[in-house]
């Protein structure tokens, strides 16, 4: 970890002061961007890959610190699941429903968490073990198909007219893409406040050495956990958005393994030390599978993950610190992102 | 008088175990010997599914040269894993390996896709059913059970009475110290790794006679692999094979009472759980 952020000694291109004032310019350009171009298709994309960025970013928070975890599928899952089920059986607005599934899933999260960090089950014990907590979500969802539809998916009921904000239904590009950027914008904030917290440096010096950490007075389960909690909460939430915008959630395309490797998938690509990491991750996964949509047709079935296995394992080996790491530390010469 | 379907049930189960501890056997090796955990473990046995497929149904070759020629390739795409993929990243951080073999993954399951479409395929060979005293027990599962053992007997007597088994174990003991011995650790490794495959490819041969394949196969079998070799203690191989055994009586029994979903929720369950009470693997002492 300490590797890819001091590679580059240098001197960087970027000054501090254009670096403070890089996120408010970027923001400003996003929000201006739809009153400039708002075609419907590059809107849809923009919105799909926010929300995305945002998932990927709620792995990031925890996968930066060496916690490696392959349950963000099922995280993500009940997140969705929950939204969906609470607003069809219940009536009860996702602003209620999102709440209640980020409990759940923080609930869920510490309950594997809290051993997970006692027993020391960590790096590929602690992976597969989060392995076995998606495929558990998965394995429920589609098991109790009465309930959810099993692998058919399921669809939240559309209000009358399509679009009320109580029931977080819209059928308006434009209103999903100033939700989306908030949300994503809160993320990156979160996520910048984690590695600027006191908590990072615990967490790092849990990395390295989990004895001396808690030796040299680091609460090392506690730590794990806040830092686990918040993910949970974050990746729970982009399940919820997910499914109202989509308007439809399948065992697949919200939970297991596929969807856990994902996550990591484009955090690596992106880079996960650094603060935009997974948002390029999510962009590039996301472009490429569209553009080979576009390019093959239906022949295209499969192209994209050929390619993204392809890149995983290139990156693993050849960048580990993914695209946007290595532009930052030549950018900056490695200062702190 | 017991209840006959749950006897079927249960010699089912030790029908099932046998087949997968053999799965877990191959991971197993791998991890001990190499300290890396193929994630892609299933995928390879896809692969493998798919050789025989082609081979008995579309190219008509005899079922048992196909098999031979399914273990060779299977044992082939291994030692490429191995050499392309695992071998760069020997120093690097346990992590970075799991998700490298995870874009493996991904990359075989597409590479299916790609090639042979998404299509449901199978021999189309019918193996009969065997009636004992008012239970059905399936040829293809009793072929399967007694292949899988006779497989991992064979790992073992390789294991324990030859040269290079020998060196094996002892590399799986202390990976420092072996090369000091003159132990040849890169071609312990490849070695490792084509057993390993050989091991997925025999699997394949088993497998392809009761289930059909199709790219995604590997998440059927995949995880529930894992969790059998985390559950034994990875790199354990008797904990493995006694872990094998124990999942496959929960999926199996559970299977009798409910939809086959909640049999593999209950195993993914127990693991969980089991974690809990012995990190280190059902055979673990506890420290």
């Amino acid at each position: 970890m300490t590797a890819a952020l001091s590679e580059r000694p240098m001197a960087g291109v970027l000054s501090p002061r254009l670096n403070r004032a890089l996120p408010w310019v970027v923001g400003a350009a996003l929000i201006a961007l739809p009153f400039v171009y708002n075609a419907p298709y590059p809107m849809h994309l923009m919105v799909v890959v926010l929300i995305w960025s945002f998932a990927y970013t709620s792995w990031s928070v925890m996968g930066r610190f060496g916690l490696v975890s392959l349950g963000h599928g099922g995280f993500m899952g009940v997140g969705a699941y929950s939204v969906a089920l609470l607003w069809n059986y219940f009536h009860l607005s996702p602003f209620l429903g999102m709440p209640i599934g980020m409990a759940v899933t923080v609930a869920l999260a510490l309950l594997v968490a809290y051993p997970c960090s006692r027993f020391r089950i960590t790096g590929h014990y602690f992976a597969l073990v989060t392995l076995a907590l998606s495929a558990i979500v998965l394995q429920v969802a589609t098991a109790s198909r009465d309930i959810t539809g099993g692998s058919l998916g399921y669809t939240p009921e559309r209000v009358p007219g399509g679009s009320s904000i109580l029931a977080f239904q819209f059928t308006d590009k434009l209103t999903w893409y100033f939700i989306a950027l908030g949300v994503w914008a809160c993320g990156l904030w979160i996520r910048w406040g984690v590695d600027h917290s006191m908590i990072a440096y615990a967490l790092e010096a849990i990395a390295e050495d989990e004895d001396a950490a808690g030796a040299a007075g680091v609460n090392v389960t506690s730590e794990k956990l806040k830092v686990t909690a918040l993910s949970a909460a974050m990746t729970a939430l982009a399940g919820g958005m997910y499914c109202q915008y989509q308007m439809f959630i399948s065992p697949d395309t919200v939970s297991g393994i596929s969807v856990s490797l994902q996550m990591v998938f484009a955090s690596v690509v992106g880079g996960i030390y650094v603060l935009p990491g997974p948002t390029v991750g999510a962009i590039i996964t996301i472009l490429l599978a569209e553009g080979l949509r576009i390019f093959f047709g239906t022949g295209a079935l499969g192209w994209d993950n050929l390619v993204y296995g392809t890149l995983l394992v290139v990156f693993i080996i050849f960048l580990p610190q993914g695209l946007a790491g290595a532009a930052w530390n030549r950018l900056t010469g490695g200062r702190r992102a | 008088m017991i209840d006959i379907y749950l006897l079927e049930a249960a010699i089912n189960g030790i029908l099932l175990g046998g087949v997968l501890g053999l799965l877990a056997l191959g991971l197993n090796l791998i991890f001990g010997v190499i300290d890396v955990v193929w994630i892609c473990y299933a995928e390879l046995i896809m692969m493998g599914m798919y050789g025989m497929f082609y081979m008995v149904s579309v190219y008509h070759f005899p079922f048992l040269v196909a098999a031979v020629l399914t273990v060779a390739l299977v044992a082939v795409l291994g030692v490429l894993l191995h050499v392309i993929v695992i071998a760069p990243l020997l120093n690097a951080a346990p992590i970075n390996q799991l998700l490298a073999t995870g874009g493996v993954l991904a990359f075989l399951q597409a590479l299916a896709t790609v090639m042979f479409g998404i299509d449901f395929r199978n021999l189309g060979i019918r193996m009969p059913v065997i009636e004992v005293s008012g239970m059905y027990i399936s040829y293809a599962r009793l072929l399967a059970f007694g292949t899988a053992l006779a497989g991992m007997v064979a790992v073992y007597l390789f294991l324990s009475r030859t040269y290079t088994g020998t060196a094996i174990r002892a590399i799986a003991q202390d990976r420092q110290i072996m090369p000091l011995m003159g132990v040849d650790t890169k071609r312990i490794y490849v070695v490792t790794s084509a057993i390993g495959g050989g091991l997925a490819g025999l699997a394949s041969c088993l497998l392809v006679l009761q289930y059909d394949v199709q790219p995604f196969i590997g998440l059927t079998f995949g995880p529930i692999t894992f969790m059998i070799c985390v559950l034994g203690g990875l790199g354990n191989m008797i904990g493995g094979f006694v872990a094998a055994f124990v999942f496959a009586e929960i999926i199996s029994i559970s299977g009798l009472y409910m939809d086959l979903e909640w049999g593999y929720v209950f195993a993914f369950v127990f693991f969980i759980v089991m974690m809990f009470i012995r990190p280190r693997g059902l055979l673990a002492r506890r420290s």
